[in-house]
């Protein structure tokens, strides 16, 4: 029997997604927050990579000042709810809290920060605008994460900002790729008009920029192009029987959940093929949907997984198993997945190298590849002088963020192969500013 | 088992807790229950004048998530008809003979004491407590710290009781004074039999930050109220201190002020305090606290082999010494456990902002470093240390030398002249003030500023790469 039951409508989904996370109320917050040591160089901080004042934060909400803390959060990164919602806290500021080494709780410094933007939000504070205008204007490609700081921080410093996004929402992963226990679209969502309202650039939805046409038109109307495409699809395995129906990519299903919630098909028996958070993102997402069996399928060791110990460990509380040192060889099925075939594996000096002999067939009607995603080569190849590393990341500026073509800048996971949320965000203000030394070094 | 019952000057309790003249005594059914629930005695709410109250009485002060480390009161004393509290006391009485009931009184002329006090004992009450201490609303009438506060009255006003009284009379002191053994003395001379210490402290404990009233607000007023609670044990202690180590007091000693548990009724107890009274904690936590505080005490002095009371009261006068007793050859410093240490570097602040610069920070590590020789013992890094025996003060002299700051002025040996070379802190190493400025300051600054000092520190570096930092 199944942990879940299938969810049937949005409170059943809710239910069976809710949040891991849940909105602090004031009393909880107050609680927490006093528990703060107010660290000198606080180790948090430098966890953070958005490099958050976080004592201070957590100071200012104890002294009822949650305004405060909400300004102190959004001036260090403007992606603060969704952050103190997403973020891998366990390993950044709430696994540097000084408290754990005293074997005591860290403080719940992501709740607390979500506890003070979510006021900020809701309440719609002005607490960022945009700087005088300076009639410069810079384009940026793809409302994600990198995207939208790297729109905020322009509109800071008196930018003008059009931002062209191919899909209907802002937020990129935020709202289509992270697992819905982690925030929900609404909170998402919420936070992006917040910060549109706030700074007023534009964002045109619905918009891909896809063509060299498309590119030349933005080359010539701006002072500066920013990059902020992220990743593509999952990328293809390469597998006979991989284009079997309800063989699906991890990032298309999590979309799809996250957009069709309740609505979304998932198998009886599902396999996840992957040992990355998304794998285990969508081992748990399956569960909670419903599937009867979830197997997750490494082809190297438990150990090896390159996932957080504590997003196995969701994984496996909602009844995910795993299934270790396997390779699959082949979808089997007939027009639908039946089963996966895989060969059993073993770490010969690191190389990871198949048993002969040891193939097996482990039944189930959903594959759900979390193998990576593609980069967005096609459209890369359209920027001139536009210089790749040699795993596909745009070659950029640490500090500046700028590429090799001198007007285009990049942040985010197109930059860094694939990252956090706070990753993107803090690195993207970083570029905003390379933007704007780099707009202003001839005047 | 030890025993717990004491004979305060004459009243007999079964144990040295008795909750204090204050709301929690404002009846017979609060009495009985706090009797039923454990506690020894009780000091009955004041009885006297006839009063008015206003609505809305209490403030708290509050510390981060703790709520009312300290409390304030504008209630004035009992508004309840003086022959019901009469009736409730003898009632009270009949159910508990063992127990104390103590009639705290305030009235004005000496006819009016003498009625009440006949009045009181003829309840059957076991002791009476006269309350010289209220510090708001009453002493505008001339009573409660208006009298505590002028030595003669008191004297005169105990003189009056005294004449009729035939059950021990204790003397309710106000802290609202510079010394607090005055009063204490002229009640030893007006006749008492002994004191109690301390009543509230004159306060305002908050200002409402959007009405811009002092709380508790009354219609948008409010004024002054009388402080309590454990902020208040510090001040209490010191007072119960001072009247127990006076010789011309020598009373027996109620010890009030700041009491929630076992721990803090010890402390009053080593002070001098031979049974203590509590009110806010009652008023906070309900008389279940008493559970706790007996069975704290019964442990302490069992572990301890007290068999009575007696054998603790006043055991720490002996070790409270006048500063200039203390042993200026005595020298601990800082130790850091650097197995417990968790690296919070709060110890690296307070010294380094708050104290004397005695602490380093490490390469390579959040542990920080004592320099020994700038160290001068004051405890503060052990105090702000969040891990229990992380910091421990380490006795440095050998044990073998003790000179005082008197035995020094007596010798002729102290520092006269303000450049003096004996003075203390001569050729004590203090940093250049100007190595302040700009000191560990990416540390210190907000999420945004630090990132761009960090990059431009990054791009100094990078301009100049010999350049030594």
């Amino acid at each position: 029997m199944a942990e879940y039951q299938t969810p049937t409508s949005e409170p059943e989904f809710h239910a069976n997604f809710a949040q891991i996370k849940p909105r602090m109320n004031s009393s909880e917050a107050l609680f927490e927050s006093s528990r703060c040591l107010f660290c000198f160089d606080a180790p948090c901080i430098k966890a953070c990579p958005s490099g958050i004042d976080i004592p201070q934060f957590i100071r200012q909400i104890n002294t009822g000042n949650t305004t405060g803390a909400a300004r102190t959060i959004y001036e260090a990164n403007y992606f603060g709810n969704a952050c103190g919602k997403v973020c891998p806290t366990e390993v950044l500021c709430e696994g540097a809290c000084v408290y754990n080494l005293q074997d005591v709780k860290p403080i719940e410094i992501g709740r607390l920060q979500s506890f003070a933007t979510r006021e900020a939000i809701e309440q719609n504070k002005p607490l960022m605008g945009p700087g005088t205008p300076n009639g410069r204007k810079v384009a940026v490609i793809g409302a994600g994460p990198a995207g939208i700081s790297a729109a905020c921080e322009l509109r800071s410093l008196g930018y003008e900002v059009d931002v062209f996004e191919a899909k209907s929402q802002p937020s990129g992963l935020t709202v289509y790729g992270v697992a819905p226990y982690k925030i929900t679209n609404e909170e998402v969502l919420a936070e992006m008009a917040y910060l549109e309202g706030q700074f007023g650039f534009r964002v045109q939805y619905n918009q891909p920029i896809a063509s060299r046409r498309e590119l030349e038109a933005l080359e010539e109307s701006y002072d500066a192009i920013f990059l902020g495409v992220g990743l593509g699809q999952t990328n293809a395995l390469l597998l006979p029987g991989e284009e079997r129906a309800n063989c699906v990519g991890a990032v298309e299903f999590i979309e799809q959940l996250r957009m069709q919630h309740h609505r979304t098909a998932v198998g009886r028996k599902v396999i996840v093929l992957g040992g990355g958070n998304t794998a285990m993102d969508a081992a748990s997402e399956s569960a909670r949907m419903g599937a009867e069996d979830v197997i997750l399928a490494y082809r190297r060791g438990k150990e090896e997984m390159g996932a957080y110990d504590f997003e196995y460990d969701l994984a496996k509380g909602v009844g995910v198993k795993g299934l270790f040192n396997v390779a699959p060889v082949e979808i089997v099925g007939n027009g639908k997945v039946e089963g996966v075939k895989f060969i059993r594996t073993a770490t010969v000096n690191g190389q990871v190298q198949a048993v002969p002999g040891s193939e097996f067939v482990e039944a189930c009607d959903m594959v759900i590849k979390a193998t990576g995603q593609a980069k967005q080569t096609q459209l890369l190849s359209l920027i001139p002088g536009l210089q790749l590393d040699n795993k596909g990341r745009i070659v950029a500026d640490e500090r500046t963020g700028q590429t090799t073509n001198p007007k285009y800048f990049t942040s985010g996971d197109a930059r860094n192969g694939g990252a956090e949320v706070v990753n993107a965000s803090a690195e993207a203000k970083a570029t905003a500013r390379g933007i704007h030394a780099f707009l202003n070094a001839g005047l | 088992m030890p025993d717990l019952s004491i004979n305060f000057a004459g009243i007999k309790s079964p144990n040295p807790f008795w909750l204090a003249s204050a709301p929690p005594t404002n009846s017979g059914y609060q009495v009985m229950k706090a009797f039923d629930a454990g506690w020894g005695g009780a000091v009955w709410k004041t009885l006297g004048v006839p009063v008015v109250n206003v609505s809305s009485r209490y403030g708290g002060v509050n510390y981060r998530d703790k709520r009312m480390v300290g409390f304030n009161n504008i209630e004035l004393i009992s508004d309840r008809p003086l022959s019901d509290n009469l009736r409730e006391i003898e009632e009270v009485k009949k159910r508990f003979p063992n127990h104390a009931v103590i009639a705290s009184l305030m009235v004005q002329s000496r006819q009016e004491w003498h009625d009440i006090v006949r009045d009181v004992q003829n309840a059957g009450s076991d002791g009476i407590e006269l309350n010289f201490g209220c510090p708001h609303g009453m002493c505008e009438r001339g009573m409660g710290s208006a009298v505590g506060q002028e030595p003669e009255v008191l004297q005169t006003i105990v003189e009056w009781v005294m004449e009729v009284a035939k059950i021990p009379v204790i003397v309710k002191l106000t802290p609202n004074i510079s010394d607090i053994t005055e009063p204490a003395m002229a009640a030893r001379r007006g006749g008492a039999d002994a004191i109690s210490l301390i009543n509230t402290i004159q306060s305002i404990v908050g200002v409402d930050l959007d009405l811009f009233a002092p709380y508790p607000i009354v219609d948008g007023k409010g004024s002054n109220g009388g402080y309590c609670g454990p902020a208040v044990k510090p001040i209490a202690l010191n007072m119960v201190k001072n009247c127990a180590q006076h010789p011309d007091v020598q009373l027996p000693i109620s010890g009030i002020g700041g009491i929630e548990n076992w721990r803090d009724a010890v402390e009053h107890i080593l002070l001098g305090a031979s049974s203590v009274q509590v009110c806010t904690a009652a008023m906070h936590f309900g008389f279940g606290i008493i559970r706790e505080m007996t069975s704290g005490l019964e442990q302490y002095m069992t572990e301890k082999g007290f068999h009575t009371i007696y054998d603790m009261v006043g055991k720490a006068l002996p070790n409270v010494k006048h500063w200039e007793d203390l042993n200026l050859k005595y020298k601990v410093t800082a130790d850091i456990n650097e197995e417990k240490c968790i690296g919070c570097q709060l110890c690296y602040t307070a010294c380094e902002d708050g104290a004397h610069q005695a602490i380093r920070l490490q390469e390579g590590s959040r542990t920080p470093v004592i320099i020994e020789e700038n160290c001068v013992g004051c405890n503060l890094c052990s105090l702000v240390c969040p891990v229990e025996d992380c910091i421990t003060m380490e006795r440095r002299d050998d044990g073998t030398e003790h000179l005082t700051w008197k035995e020094r002025t007596e010798a002729g040996t102290i520092p006269t002249e303000f450049n003096d070379e004996r003075a203390g802190g001569r050729h004590h190493w203090v940093p250049e003030p100007a190595a302040a400025l700009g000191k560990e300051k990416h540390k210190t600054l907000p999420g945004k500023a630090r990132q761009y000092a960090a990059a431009d520190a990054a791009a100094l570096e990078e301009a100049s790469p010999t350049r030594a930092d």
